[in-house]
Parts: structure tokens; C-alpha cells; sequence
């Protein structure tokens, strides 16, 4: 499969090294050149040199997205730093590009329900941390 | 009428303050701890804090009963789900937001939110009614409608100089409506002739723009070119 990752921040180039050695293609799209390290780093050898494809753009300009291969992709991960940034690109990877499985954190856990409500695959890593917290502090199971 | 404007910046400000002239009720949201504490000092309970990107913060604003929602932030995505939430998730009947980069006008579009207002747009059709390129001035885009409404100068020498309006031959989807003549504007009949130095005011079909303007200009050429 073709996965496209737009924000190498913690989680988005932790999927993307993972899709990779997985053995998909993967492509990332990040505003900042230096958000790179993120992806050598743990590799024995560059991002690029293990086959990855990495495009330095903003996220809200179509032609970044259509550099880095939206028009081809399979996945879609909108992982950037912002909940609002991600909610539109998730959008149009859905709507404009007809990306078949489009996956969006968003860390509002009133925006991701809503939005979940609306089609999108939201992942809200806040409602994960306080059902753990939850039940980590008042299940007298655990 | 109850308005919700989000973003306190000069425009959000500024449009609080009319409406609340207008005697309307306003609610103005504002992320930014400093602006807000600036602004509330004139504009007291009529201002909020928070981020109107928060469910929470939209419903303490009211927006269920809101009549129409403003979104003029500095961020187009902020600007575009406060609009997205207004009209599908609190059923808003009216929206307008800003666009302030005119690159992002496509998503504002994906997403269903009009009007999207873009200054640098305004602007732009400012300077082309000042400076008109080509003789050609675009008044108004009915894109709901899909008419469109053009101003063009006639060139002397150009085809429709001299001829009747019902001479000059025009594509299907475009009418002349109105002709500007020595400072006055009157609505022409099929008989009425078309002089140079005339401005002309037509509706027609986006998109047909360059198979009418060679009538109106000196290299003009025939109908469809």
C-alpha cells in the first residue's frame, strides 16, 4: 500500500518507520526540513536510503500534497500538531482525493466524536489517556 | 438578530462594535488571553474567551439559537470547522467567513462555506475596476446562480462600436443589460446602437468572457474565438 503521513512529529513518523519496514511505500509531508531527524533517528540508515519519500510543505497546499502523492495514496494520516490543520487536510484527502482510508488524530475529544459522527476515522489520544487514567485510578479490578 | 463573531482582531472588533450599533445582540470569542482582556474593557459581557474551535465554547456563546455565525480569525482552518460546526452540527442558518489566504478558498469551497470572504480578493477587484486590464471589469459572481455580471469599455474601432444591440453578435447565455453612456446609465432595447466610448454592463454564463470581449475591443475577432 501506498501510505501518505502529513506531520513527523512523535506518532506520525513513529507510523510511518513502521509502514516502512512493514514493507509499504511510504511518503511524508512536513512544514519543517528539520522535522526529518525525526524519521533517521533509530534507523541505521537515512529515511530516504531505507526507501521512504520525504516532502518538506504546508499541508493546506495542494500541490505539496500532490508532491508528496496524494493522488496515489491508500492511507491518509493527518498527524500534524494541529487539531484544525488535520480536521480540513482529513477532509479534503476524503472528499477532493478520494483517499480510500483517510485516519485523523485529533486530541479535542469533543471535536474527534463529532467528527467521527461525520465519516472520519478521528483517533483522540486525550479520550485514550483518560479512559486509562480512569481505570488505572477507580477500577478496584486493576 | 443574535450574531456570533469569532476573533477579536481589527475586524472582529470592529464589526462587533456595528452591529452592536445596529442594535443587534453580539457575542465576540476571543483565544487570546491579552486581546481579550483589551477588548472586553469596551465591549464587557458582549466578549468571551476561548477557543470557538471548542464544542464547549460555541454552546456557551449560544450558538444553538445563533442567527449567524462570523468567523474571522487569523487561521483559515480555525475560520473553516467554526463554520463547518456552525451550519452542520448547530444547524445555522448563516455563515461568513474570512479567508485570509486566497490559496485556501478551494478548501473553504470543499467544505460547503460561503460566503468565504478574501481581502486580498476584494482588493484585487478593486484594482482591476481602477485598472481595468483587457477593458473588462467582473461587478458580481452569482456562483449559487452561476451568472456572472461584467463591466466592458467599447474600444473605438471594436466590432459592436456603431452597431445595434441586437446586431452584435453575442453567445447564447449572455445578455447586454445596461449601457453607460456620458455619466448615465440606461437599460438599452434591441434598436438602441452601441457607441465607443459606451461601458456596457452584461449577465451571462461564467465562463464566456473571452467569446464577448473581442466584440468590445479594437483586435476584436468573431464570435467564439
Amino acid at each position: 500500500m501506498f501510505i501518505l503521513v502529513v506531520g513527523a512529529g512523535r506518532v506520525g513518523s513513529a507510523v510511518a518507520k513502521r509502514a516502512l519496514q512493514a514493507g509499504h511505500e511510504v511518503s511524508v509531508l512536513d512544514e519543517d526540513p528539520l522535522s526529518h531527524e525525526q524519521l533517521d533517528k533509530d534507523l541505521s540508515e537515512t529515511w530516504e536510503d531505507a526507501g521512504g519519500r520525504y516532502t518538506v510543505g504546508t499541508a493546506l497546499e495542494v500541490d505539496a500534497l500532490i508532491e508528496a502523492g496524494i493522488e496515489q495514496a491508500d492511507v491518509f494520516i493527518a498527524s500534524t500538531n494541529g487539531d484544525n490543520t488535520n480536521l480540513v487536510i482529513a477532509q479534503i484527502a476524503q472528499r477532493r482525493f478520494n483517499v480510500p482510508r483517510v485516519v485523523v488524530r485529533v486530541l479535542d475529544p469533543g471535536r474527534a466524536a463529532w467528527y467521527a459522527e461525520q465519516g472520519l476515522h478521528t483517533i483522540c489520544p486525550t479520550q485514550h489517556a483518560i479512559d486509562l487514567v480512569e481505570r488505572a485510578a477507580l477500577d478496584p479490578a486493576v | 438578530m443574535y450574531v456570533i463573531v469569532v476573533g477579536a482582531g481589527k475586524v472582529g472588533w470592529n464589526l462587533a462594535r456595528e452591529l452592536l450599533a445596529k442594535d443587534h445582540e453580539v457575542t465576540l470569542i476571543e483565544s487570546e488571553r491579552r486581546k481579550y482582556l483589551i477588548v472586553e474593557q469596551e465591549l464587557e459581557h458582549a466578549v468571551q474567551y476561548g477557543d470557538a474551535t471548542e464544542l464547549w465554547v460555541l454552546e456557551r456563546a449560544g450558538i444553538q439559537r445563533a442567527d449567524l455565525v462570523i468567523a474571522v480569525t487569523g487561521d483559515d482552518e480555525d475560520n473553516m470547522l467554526i463554520c463547518q460546526m456552525a451550519k452542520e452540527k448547530y444547524l445555522c442558518q448563516r455563515i461568513v467567513a474570512r479567508v485570509n489566504n486566497p490559496r485556501n478558498l478551494q478548501h473553504f469551497k470543499l467544505l460547503g462555506i460561503r460566503p468565504a470572504v478574501s481581502a486580498t480578493d476584494l482588493i484585487l477587484r478593486l484594482i482591476e475596476h481602477e485598472v481595468p486590464q483587457y477593458g473588462l471589469v467582473q461587478l458580481l459572481a452569482l456562483e449559487g446562480e452561476r451568472l456572472e455580471i461584467i463591466e466592458l469599455e467599447v474600444v473605438a474601432g471594436a466590432p459592436a462600436a456603431g452597431k445595434r444591440v441586437d446586431e452584435v453578435p453575442l453567445p447564447e447565455g449572455s445578455l447586454i443589460i445596461s449601457v453607460l453612456r456620458g455619466g448615465a446609465g440606461f437599460v438599452p432595447k434591441s434598436d438602441t446602437v452601441i457607441e465607443a466610448g459606451d461601458e456596457v454592463l452584461l449577465i451571462l454564463d461564467p465562463g464566456l468572457e473571452s467569446a464577448i470581449t473581442p466584440q468590445f475591443t479594437r483586435n476584436g475577432a468573431g464570435p467564439g474565438s
